[in-house]
């Protein structure tokens, strides 16, 4: 097997706000192979922002990574001076942005925009050299050369973040990192996005990180997904075989609850909601809203392990799972979209 | 019967009509009844920039139509009466998209709910305004005492939205106007407040127009569709012909698009589009995205045509069907109610 082009080792990464320290990311660990696609899925508040931020040290304060490695081609980044890591970001390591509306700059012209990190990487580039290496950026994405010359404003939504991907694909990085790259588009554009991702990817062989929350956009993506909550990676397996047998209790849960054209009923919830970072449960984090639960699940938690070969699992049941093992009896996930305690059967209104 | 909410060949036009521009038509020759007699879920999906928030601004009366009526029960919208006002606002309830914009984050959320109270129920007893609060939290599955009392920025986004549900059905509305009311927050949430919607249909008989740009929820929830494109309606009828067999190229295009969440399900390749022609300002809209264009397409838009009881498409591939009148989205959600009783009877 190939060596690991991205090594994240235990990586932590603390907010201090006045009301205690938040520990957004506990401990995670993974490897990224080159050309391989991963996909980082959560809610909101699972802190998969923070960690793909994280990995370019584009974390601001409050925020500060206390800890672990992030070794890039056998470089740790979170060891490099400041000046160094400039370096590193857009050459080796590029970040495509979430809501690609707001990130790019109002009062320039896009290509300005592309060639920003481009003089600052590469010296010395002659003005015919310039544009002909922008127009075959933009024409790399699908765009047409006179988009150079327009402002943002001028632009749909699904071609910024195309200009976003040029930027990032520029300096033919190692590591991508895609963060929601298609939240506020449309799906036919968001289609268009991704493909157009999946080709300068495939072009230049570089490694991504799609960052979301879509379970849909993950299984026409990526190879392999880990799935986090609450700051932690709860399972990390390839996407086939994680869809057809999800071995964590929540990443069956979030399989389960994706919405489907093929089935016409609305998909179960997952009762409760995410534990406050300030107030954790104690032993496993997701044990309040599992249906697997045991009582050492409430006061010990399980380290991501190799449960089945490449699978790895952050759940004490994970073999039982993979063996066929039924939810608890009357457990509150299997419930339907309404709590029974908190709904009534009949809703009557004494107005 | 007079309708309650009805749409009567309503366009809405932003700005002003600038020479050798198109104008930007919102929304386009759009009609709707919306009665009580069959309380229904009715879908409306469409692209950012479709009119689909358009409409709804239109039928709660916060946009007025440059041309055409919005009529609550007969009487137009542009001169309510102020009795009728009140009953309009009371009937007429709205959950918008963004829980997180919605409240004043200086009250606690319970005076989102005892602001509709005091304007609409003239209930003096403080115990019996508390107990309708707690019944409504309860009825979209909220446990009361964790939320009165509450400010906004204390609760998740789910819970507000939920909150915002509550707020609409206090009033016993007889239609809820849904704009992309889960966008915001998260799947595992969704379905709850999905849920919700769905249960005060049934069980209150509330009708819902569900504005949405997820065509798998609105495939769950709805019984009827409405596909807009650009300002016009391209496709619409029973949620459960549209979606399985779209006829509009531009609703194809929009199925085929949405991902699967399975891995054996591949996106399919987009079909290629016809060699553009130069399109005229009274071409189909979709005429230069389409895989079909026809030199006719370019001359002149396609009308709805009746290509099934229960169904309409404006595309000219459907040219053997009839066509169908100003009033025909309700003929085809109409036959859909006539042909209930006898599906379900073929079901047993």
């Amino acid at each position: 097997m190939t060596a690991p082009i991205l090594q994240v080792r235990d990586l932590r990464v603390q907010y201090r706000t006045p009301r205690g320290v938040v520990q957004a990311v506990d401990g995670l660990s993974f490897d990224l192979y080159p050309g391989e696609r991963l996909g980082l899925v959560g809610e909101s508040g699972s802190g998969k922002t923070t960690a793909a931020l994280s990995l370019l040290r584009l974390i601001k304060p409050p925020g500060h990574i206390v800890g672990g490695k992030v070794v890039l081609d056998g470089q740790d980044l979170l060891a490099l001076p400041e000046e160094g890591m400039r370096h590193v970001r857009l050459a080796q390591i590029a970040l495509v942005p979430q809501g690609a509306m707001s990130s790019l700059n109002p009062v320039l012209l896009i290509r300005e925009q592309i060639l920003d990190g481009l003089r600052d990487h590469e010296t010395g580039l002659s003005s015919r050299a310039q544009t002909a290496r922008v127009n075959e950026l933009l024409a790399g994405v699908g765009l047409e050369p006179a988009v150079a010359g327009m402002y943002p404003h001028q632009l749909s939504g699904g071609m910024k973040q195309r200009v976003c991907i040029a930027i990032a694909i520029s300096l033919r990085p190692k590591v991508i990192i895609a963060d929601e790259p298609t939240s506020a588009l449309d799906v036919v554009v968001q289609r268009r996005v991704m493909e157009t991702l999946g080709k300068a990817q495939e072009e230049i062989g570089a490694a991504v990180i799609l960052v979301g929350h879509d379970m849909g956009l993950m299984a026409q993506f990526v190879n392999r997904i880990g799935i986090m909550y609450a700051g932690q990676l709860m399972e990390l397996s390839p996407m086939k075989p994680m869809f057809q047998k999800p071995l964590h209790p929540y990443a069956r849960a979030l399989i389960e609850n994706t919405p489907s054209l093929a089935v016409k009923a609305i998909p179960r919830s997952i009762d409760g909601s995410m534990p406050s970072l300030m107030e954790l449960p104690s032993g496993c984090l997701f044990h309040p809203r599992c249906s697997y639960a045991l009582a050492a699940c409430t006061t010990e938690r399980q380290t991501l392990r190799e449960v089945r070969a490449e699978r790895r699992v952050a759940c004490w049941r994970a073999e039982d799972i993979a063996a066929g093992a039924p939810a608890n009896a009357g457990a509150a996930t299997a419930a339907g979209a309404l709590s029974p305690d908190a709904a009534p059967e009949k809703i009557g209104l004494n107005a | 019967m007079t309708a309650l909410l009805e749409a009567r060949r309503v366009s809405k036009i932003y700005g002003e009509h600038r020479i050798g521009r198109p104008r930007p038509v919102a929304l386009e020759d759009f009609s709707l009844v919306i009665d009580t007699d069959h309380p229904s879920i009715t879908a409306v999906v469409g692209e950012s920039g479709s009119g689909k928030t358009t409409l709804a601004r239109l039928l709660l009366g916060l946009e007025t139509p440059t041309t055409g009526e919005v009529l609550y029960k007969g009487h137009s919208l542009r001169s309510l009466g102020a009795s009728n006002r009140h009953a309009f606002r009371r009937d007429v309830q709205v959950v918008f998209q963004n829980p997180f914009e919605v409240y004043n984050p200086f009250y606690t959320v319970d005076h989102a709910l005892e602001v509709p109270i005091a304007k609409f129920l003239s209930i003096r007893s403080k115990q019996e305004r508390r107990a309708i609060m707690m019944d409504a939290l309860a009825a979209v599955g909220l446990r009361p005492n964790e939320i009165l009392g509450r400010y906004p920025h204390q609760l998740s986004g789910g819970q507000r939205q939920r909150i915002m549900v509550a707020r609409a059905l206090l009033l016993k509305p007889k239609v809820i106007i849904a704009d992309e009311p889960v966008s915001m927050i998260d799947v595992s949430l969704r379905a709850t407040v999905l849920g919700n919607l769905q249960q005060l249909k049934d069980e209150l008989g509330i009708s819902i127009i569900y504005i949405t740009h997820d065509l798998a929820t609105a495939y769950q929830i709805s019984r009827n569709i409405i596909v807009l494109y650009s300002g016009s309606v391209v496709e619409a009828g029973d949620v459960n012909r549209v979606v399985p067999e779209p006829q509009h190229p531009y609703t194809q295009l929009l199925i085929n698009s949405v991902p699967w969440a399975d891995p054996e399900r591949h996106w399919t390749p987009e079909p290629s589009r016809a060699h553009p022609m130069a399109a005229g300002p009274d071409a189909c809209k979709f005429a230069n995205r389409c895989p079909n264009t026809m030199p006719r397409c370019i001359e002149h838009a396609p009308p709805l045509y009746r290509t099934e009881p229960s169904r309409l498409a404006a595309c000219y591939l459907y040219d053997q069907a009839p066509v169908s009148g100003p009033d025909g989205l309700m003929a085809a959600f109409g036959r859909l109610d006539e042909a209930d009783g006898a599906k379900s009877d073929a079901a047993a």
